[in-house]
Order: C-alpha cells, then sequence, then structure tokens
C-alpha cells in the first residue's frame, strides 16, 4: 500500500499503461507542458513526442485522430482537458467513435479512453464545471467510469486502456488533490463493479466520483443520529453494479441517490427507476435522489452554493427516507420472527 | 515516349478504365435493385465522379488506409472491397461487408482498408489523419487518403484536420471530389472566397488541381501527391471538379437544374473519355468491350449472392455493441 493524491494514482496507472504496451499514446492540449493540471508531468520526457502528442486546440480532431489512429491499431488516451469541451468533440465521439464496431458490423473497435476531468472547480462558472455523465451512459457503445478513489484513479484507468471498448473516464478533479491508499503491483479494478465505501443497515447511498467523499461525511454524520447508512460507490456508470445496489437496497429497503449533476433526468435516476421495477413492494421510503438545480453553474460562490451538492444536502435525504424508520423495523421485526 | 512507356501507360489506362466500369456498374446495378424495392435504405450514387476514386486508389496499396463519404460505393471497389459483399450490405443481409448493419451510408470493409463510409459530412476527414497519425507512431510506411465533397469544406473538421496533419507532417493525401453540389446547393452559394484549394495553399499544404473527369490526370496528380507523402514531406491536397449526374440521392428528382445542363455535361463521361483514348492507343474494340461485360456479369452475381445472403436474426441487433456492458 502506498498513500498518494489521487492525481498521482492517475499519472502512475496511465505511465504504468505506456510502459506495458507501446501502441498506448495520449493526446491533448499542452500536454507537453504537462497538461493543464499537471497530470502528464515527465511523460513528454519518458515517452517521446510521438507518443505523448501536444495538440492544437481542436477538440473534435482529437477525438477523431483518436479514432482513426485507433481504427489503425493503437491504443490512444485521449484528453479532452475538461469534461465540458468534450461537446465541441460530441459528433466525433457519439456519431462515430461509439457506433464504429456496431454500423460496421463487428469489423471494427475503438479502444481508446477519453479522459475528462469533470465538475465544479473554484468557481469557474457555466462552461467549466458541467458534470455530464447522464448523456455520456445514454449513448450505446460507450463504457463509463467515475472514480472516487486513489485506488481507482489508478486501477480504472488501467482498466480503461486494457478494455477494446471506448471509455470515458471522468475524473474527480475537485478532490485530485486528496489523498488515498493505493495497492501496489498491476492493481487494475475491474470495470462494472461497485465498491462498498461503508457497511450499515438502515439506507443504501449510492454515489460516484466526486460526491463520494461528501456521502461519507453525510453518513458519517447520519449515524450519529442513528441512522446507520451503506455507502455504495458505483465506480463504473456504464456498466453500473445493479446487483450490489439492488442486494444492498434489498437490506435496507431505503435508497438515496446523490451526485453533483443536475438532478433532473441525471443518471439517478435510472438508478431509481431500477430500485422502482425490481423492489417497489420492499421499499419502505420512496427513493430519494440529491442532485442540483437544474440552472447553468453560477459564479458567484453564494450562487455557487446554491448549485452544489453538500453533505449537509445529502444528510437531508437520509434522513427524509430514514423517518419511518422505526416502524420499518417493526415490521421487518414481525416478518423474521 | 518509348514503346515500353506507352505500354504501360496503356495497360494503367485499362485498368483505371476497368475500375471506373466497375464502379459505374456496381451504382447501375444497385439502382435497379433499389428500384424493385430490394434495398431498404437510401443511396447516393457517384455516376460521372468515378475517375476519382479510380485514379485516386490506383496509387494505394492494400495496407494503406481511405476514409470516405455517404457517397462512397466508389471508393470502396476502388479500393478493393467484394461488389458481392458490398452489395450484400445495401440488401442489409448477413453477408454484407457490416453484416447488415450499415447499409450504404456505413459501409466498410476493413480488410482492404477502407476504414468506411460517413453519414456526417466530414465526419471522416479526423479518421483519415488519425490513421496517418497511427502509421506515423507504428513506422508501418502507411499512407492514408480522405475523400470528401465540396460540402465539407465549410465545416470545421475541414480546417481542424488540415492543420492537424500539417503540423505533424502526417502522410495523409486529402481528397476534394466537387461535384457541383451539396445536397440540392451549388458550391458557389455557400463557400466563400476562393474556395478549397487556396484554403488548402494557405494551411501550406501541397495542392494539386486537376480535372476530375480526367482519370489518367486524376492518377498522375494523386502519385505524384502520394509520392510526397510516403517520402515523409507531410500531406497533400487534391481537388478535382467533376459532375454528379443523378441526384443527391436515389430520390431526388434535381428540379433545382435543368436537363440541358446535365445533358451537357454527360458528354463529359469519365468512361468514355479514357475509352476514346485508348481506341486511339490501339486498344481494341473488343478487348473494351469485354471490360464493360465482364463487369456486368460480377455486378448480376453479386445481386444474387446478397439476394441467397440470409437475413440477419433479430438477436443480431444486440451483437457488437460493446464488450463490457452489452445489451442483454
Ligand atoms: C454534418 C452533416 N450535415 C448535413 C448532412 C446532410 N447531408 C448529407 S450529404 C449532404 C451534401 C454533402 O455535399 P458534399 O460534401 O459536396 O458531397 P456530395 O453529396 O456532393 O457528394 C448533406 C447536406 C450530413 N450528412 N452531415
Amino acid at each position: 500500500m502506498n498513500e498518494m493524491t489521487l492525481i498521482a494514482a492517475t499519472q502512475a496507472g496511465l505511465a504504468e499503461e505506456m510502459r506495458r504496451d507501446t501502441r498506448v499514446w495520449c493526446l491533448g492540449e499542452d500536454l507537453a507542458r504537462g497538461g493543464v493540471f499537471g497530470q502528464y508531468a515527465g511523460f513528454l520526457e519518458e515517452f517521446g513526442p510521438k507518443r505523448v502528442v501536444s495538440t492544437p486546440i481542436s477538440e473534435a480532431m482529437i477525438m477523431s485522430a483518436g479514432l482513426g489512429a485507433a481504427l489503425a491499431g493503437t491504443r490512444p488516451v485521449v484528453e479532452m482537458r475538461i469534461a465540458d469541451f468534450t461537446l465541441c468533440a460530441m459528433d466525433e465521439l457519439v456519431n462515430q467513435v461509439a457506433k464504429v464496431r456496431y454500423m460496421f458490423g463487428g469489423q471494427a473497435r475503438a479502444p481508446m479512453v477519453i479522459r475528462m476531468p469533470h465538475g465544479l472547480a473554484r468557481f469557474s462558472a457555466a462552461q467549466h464545471s458541467q458534470s455530464l455523465e447522464a448523456w455520456l451512459v445514454h449513448i450505446p457503445g460507450l463504457v463509463v467510469l467515475a472514480p472516487a478513489t486513489a485506488a481507482d484513479c489508478k486501477g480504472l484507468m488501467k482498466a480503461a486502456i486494457r478494455s477494446d471498448d471506448p471509455v470515458i473516464l471522468f475524473e474527480p478533479r475537485s478532490i485530485w488533490a486528496s489523498t488515498g491508499e493505493v495497492p501496489g503491483g498491476d492493481d487494475v479494478t475491474p470495470i462494472g463493479v461497485a465498491r462498498i465505501a461503508r457497511r450499515g443497515d438502515d439506507v443504501t447511498l449510492v454515489s460516484w466520483s466526486m460526491t463520494v467523499p461528501l456521502a461519507l461525511a453525510a453518513a458519517e454524520s447520519a449515524a450519529r443520529e442513528g441512522i446507520s447508512v451503506e455507502v455504495v460507490d458505483l465506480r463504473s456508470l456504464w456498466p453500473w453494479d445493479k446487483e450490489a445496489v439492488l442486494a444492498s437496497v434489498a437490506r435496507t429497503r431505503r435508497a438515496v441517490i446523490a451526485h453533483e449533476a443536475v438532478k433532473i433526468a441525471g443518471f439517478g435516476a435510472e438508478i431509481a427507476a431500477t430500485i422502482g421495477e425490481e423492489l417497489a413492494g420492499t421499499l419502505v421510503a420512496p427513493v430519494v435522489r440529491v442532485g442540483a438545480p437544474r440552472i447553468p453553474v453560477p459564479y458567484a460562490p453564494l450562487l455557487e452554493d446554491a448549485y452544489r451538492v453538500t453533505s449537509e444536502k445529502i444528510l437531508a435525504g437520509l434522513r427524509q427516507v430514514a423517518r419511518g424508520r422505526s416502524a420499518a423495523h417493526d415490521d421487518r421485526s414481525s416478518a423474521t420472527t | 515516349m518509348s514503346v515500353a512507356q506507352t505500354n504501360t501507360r496503356v495497360a494503367l489506362g485499362l485498368e483505371l478504365l476497368r475500375s471506373m466500369i466497375r464502379i459505374r456498374s456496381f451504382e447501375e446495378a444497385a439502382r435497379s435493385v433499389h428500384a424493385k424495392g430490394e434495398i431498404p435504405g437510401v443511396l447516393h450514387l457517384s455516376i460521372g465522379q468515378e475517375a476519382m476514386p479510380a485514379g485516386v486508389c490506383a496509387n494505394l496499396r492494400l495496407t494503406d488506409t481511405i476514409a470516405s463519404t455517404h457517397r462512397g460505393h466508389g471508393h470502396c471497389i476502388a479500393k478493393g472491397a467484394g461488389p458481392a459483399a458490398m452489395m450484400a450490405e445495401l440488401f442489409g443481409r448477413l453477408d454484407g461487408t457490416c453484416r447488415g448493419k450499415g447499409g450504404s451510408m456505413h459501409i466498410a470493409d476493413f480488410a482492404v482498408g477502407m476504414l468506411g463510409a460517413n453519414g456526417v459530412v466530414g465526419g471522416g476527414i479526423g479518421i483519415a489523419v488519425g490513421a496517418a497519425q497511427a502509421a506515423r507512431l507504428l513506422g508501418d510506411g502507411r499512407v492514408s487518403a480522405c475523400f470528401f465533397g465540396d460540402g465539407a469544406v465549410n465545416r470545421g473538421p475541414f480546417l481542424e484536420g488540415l492543420n492537424w496533419a500539417r503540423i505533424y507532417d502526417l502522410p495523409v493525401l486529402f481528397v476534394c471530389e466537387d461535384n457541383g453540389f451539396a445536397a440540392f446547393t451549388r458550391p458557389t452559394e455557400t463557400t466563400g472566397g476562393p474556395g478549397a484549394p487556396a484554403r488548402a495553399r494557405s494551411i501550406g499544404i501541397p495542392t494539386f488541381e486537376v480535372d476530375g473527369n480526367d482519370a489518367m490526370a486524376v492518377h498522375d496528380a494523386a502519385a505524384e501527391a502520394l509520392e510526397q507523402c510516403r517520402r515523409g514531406k507531410g500531406p497533400a491536397f487534391l481537388y478535382a471538379l467533376t459532375y454528379r449526374i443523378d441526384g443527391h440521392t436515389i430520390a431526388d428528382r434535381t428540379p433545382y437544374r435543368s436537363a440541358e445542363e446535365v445533358q451537357l455535361r454527360r458528354a463529359d463521361d469519365p468512361i468514355e473519355r479514357l475509352r476514346a483514348t485508348l481506341a486511339e492507343q490501339g486498344v481494341e474494340a473488343a478487348a473494351l468491350m469485354r471490360i464493360a461485360v465482364e463487369a456486368e456479369h460480377e455486378m448480376q452475381a453479386a445481386i444474387a449472392f446478397a439476394r441467397a445472403s440470409p437475413i440477419p436474426g433479430v438477436h443480431e441487433a444486440l451483437s457488437d455493441v460493446q464488450d463490457a456492458g452489452a445489451p442483454s
């Protein structure tokens, strides 16, 4: 085990894969200067300019050069700088990358990783702060990952690079500087498997990416109020670990889903609907979703707070579903005796 | 020209003629079965434009790559795809190049380096450039060529792709087929300034302008351009004027142009032109005739193959989406 920052873990994962497989290369703006967040520091020196390609500000071209190069036998890691700029490459991503395998009848694969640091970052306002994961989960052909820990930032980077699918890697940039344990060796995190971040019995709290630490803080506060919360860190959004979520909710019979993205038509809606479809009769409280209001991200700190999902807002959600707790406990105990 | 040189030119002319006639025959065959209702989707035919794919692809090796457009049958055939699997694809059959999942607009044959037609105007540019970048990275000596229409030069990927190829000196040939129309609109109405070749030159890309209905001229210009690419000099640009004889799609009755205009342009048929040249050079009429007859037979066999090919089972709809999180 090694303690490292999330960003360093990310960097280690990419560097290890580039050493392992010479077909892996990366392209994006300012990579020769170490990347906009320093996450490529030292890469140019180690891997050279053919494998660490500093590009013009041409997001559509960054995406489609990655695709063309993937189709021609390499495994590119495509850097979008931040998720918001992916919107300049949306045709390339959605109409081309995601569909080549299918529309060409399986002749082609697009083994590429598309890196998208996402979410709020110190008053960056409407065009530099978005969480758009629900858009991309909606697109057949894409794998969508959203790690929250150092171990998973590294492990999912490695899994993404080894995958033959195009993989979107949403990176939690607001918590990149925090630290966590990273196992040594070839520590690949499996795609599609959730992590139980905290065990609990009364409420299942599902979250991902930068919202996971907030979920854990909310769970801690809830514990002091006598509410035992199980925190599920989803890690993969597509495929998502339905079994893990449903198994937890089947036990707790209450669910809260928390994400930084706008709540309306956010990915929490898919999870809530699935819980409804599979466990409707067993729930003792309606599922609660905690997400941002449907507004562009505002600039002024107080206004940004109105957008921001906080541990307090998540705690309020936990309290809401836990309200009928004693009654629920009663009928659960009567069911077992 | 020496006798040997003349003979090589005649042999090349015959090769280009065969390539163009096969494309024309394929398009006509596709049109005939479409009229019978045997092809479910839309077709964009390239009749009249055959000199471009024939002339360019004659300079490409099997391992070189191309990216194409919605009007991609000709590029596919010229690059070496088999008409039978292509026809089966138009029919939506299991033996189609894309197992019936792509149709005309996504026809592709990776085995011959044909990285796909594209339903998005300009969508192939970045793919061809990226393939050239992979060739550079892998050091395998491949080049790529990218076909697009005059309509694509007003989309962002045109600027982004040309600039990118120039700054990294990638071995890619951009091929702009100006067929006089972007859908129902003439390029003069929508393209500002002196047009595509000037735009390419402004980015510092060596640019060749050629008569797009002269297959030998297209071939020679592409040969010179691709030679530069192969020698590591970076990208080149080939611009050619040609004419779209048919409508934009097979359903387009072209009310926006006169019958006289089309008549006039038909007289400048690239196939007839090369046939006449070859006849002048002493190729016998029978030999020329044989090429057409063989192509006709090949396309009839392709239609028979497509008709006999199985319709994909409904379960095929769920295959080849992705590995992780595949539909069940
Ligand atoms: C991005 C995009 N916009 C619009 C269309 C609809 N469309 C298909 S083909 C076409 C005309 C393209 O003209 P050009 O590039 O000159 O090619 P041509 O059809 O003449 O071969 C249009 C507008 C499209 N497929 N993609």
